[in-house]
């Protein structure tokens, strides 16, 4: 008679299974992470007196947001929705306005070729201290939108494809065709303190 | 002749449970794969703001929290209504932040501590006074990759 292979008890498997599986129910969240990626300005030395850098004004692009979260750009009140197409006309510049930034010529090579660009336009956001975050977040969030839009429709027009999806070293070739300049002024304190 | 059996006991045949370990077992993965481990205990309470233009942060390992907002009613005797900062599992001036980056960042592997992110956790109701102070130390730190936290916005 063929010797009978005990059995082994797997019924505390389970237990051991739902112990496990309330503990990583319990630590865990759901929620993902994505944000706003930004980049900041190195600091500046202590001993480095702050220098107004000399902007020529057609190439200055200036966000103001207030402490009632109302809009300033270029000295005009305006609506956020708005201030992506602002933008894109303010980097592009595509009739070569005197009133938008200054055009450079310059070859970035197969497939582009010579292109025009605003070479050293630059977006300064300045807001106050009571500025909500969120009306904050909307104009850093409109301005990426902006660049992001400007990319993607020259990688469509270049290679047929949504920038996204291209590779690391396309997309540095339009990241400089659109450099991304977005300052954001050295807060200063308006009175009080 | 019939016969009666009345001593004999009729027991309920035993539930075949050998699957429920593999059920669990299910579940379990489906969990751990999904979540995501809790960082830290939340002593602020915060609503995330909302954005379109968002990029996930790819290593955890390499981001560090910074959490705006105002303390959950437990701590609000003891500190008040006002936006305050949180750093790991305890509220924290914005002198601090500093010591704390540059102390998370020397634990960090050599090759790495380029790449730390710094994610701003704040509430959308947040002063940008607070903000701005929070950047000002981060960019004294040298810790300049950093990313605000925000949910995808479905519609303005």
């Amino acid at each position: 008679m063929a010797k009978k292979i005990p059995q082994i008890n797997a019924s505390s498997m389970a237990d051991i299974s739902f112990l496990l599986l309330i503990f990583f129910l319990v630590t865990t969240s759901m929620d993902v992470n994505q944000g706003l990626a930004r980049r900041l300005p190195a600091p500046i030395p202590p001993d480095q007196k702050i220098e107004d850098t000399d902007i020529n004004k057609r190439n200055l692009m200036v966000v103001k947001i207030n402490s009632m979260n109302q809009l300033m750009v270029q000295g005009q009140l305006m609506d956020v929705k708005q201030l992506r197409e602002e933008a894109k006309k303010f980097i592009k510049n595509e009739n070569d306005d005197t009133f938008y930034p200054k055009l450079f010529e310059e070859d970035f090579g197969a497939p582009f070729g010579m292109i025009k660009y605003t070479k050293e336009h630059v977006i300064s956001v300045q807001n106050d201290v009571d500025t909500q975050y969120q009306a904050y977040l909307n104009v850093q969030n409109e301005l990426v939108a902006a660049y992001n839009e400007l990319r993607d429709e020259c990688a469509r027009k270049y290679f047929h494809t949504a920038y996204n999806e291209l590779d690391e070293d396309t997309q540095k070739r339009i990241q400089k065709i659109y450099p991304q300049k977005i300052s954001e002024a050295e807060p200063k304190n308006y009175g009080g303190n | 002749m019939a016969k009666i059996r009345r001593n004999d006991k009729r027991e309920m045949p035993a539930l075949n449970t050998s699957s429920l370990p593999d059920i669990i077992f299910m579940l379990l993965f489906f969990f751990m794969s999904v979540t995501s481990m809790k960082e830290v205990s939340l002593k602020v309470q915060f609503q995330n703001p909302q954005a379109t233009e968002l990029t996930k942060l790819e290593k955890k390992s390499l981001v560090r929290y910074i959490y705006v907002g105002t303390p959950t009613s437990e701590y609000r005797k003891q500190y008040g209504a006002e936006s305050r900062i949180q750093l790991d599992d305890a509220f924290a001036d914005k002198k601090e932040i500093g010591d704390y980056i540059i102390n998370e960042r020397s634990a960090m592997k050599e090759q790495d501590q380029g790449l730390m992110t710094v994610s701003i956790k704040a509430d959308k109701e947040t002063r940008m006074g607070i903000i701005a102070d929070i950047k000002q130390e981060l960019r004294r730190a040298y810790a300049l990759k950093i990313s605000y936290a925000a949910t995808q916005r479905t519609s303005y």
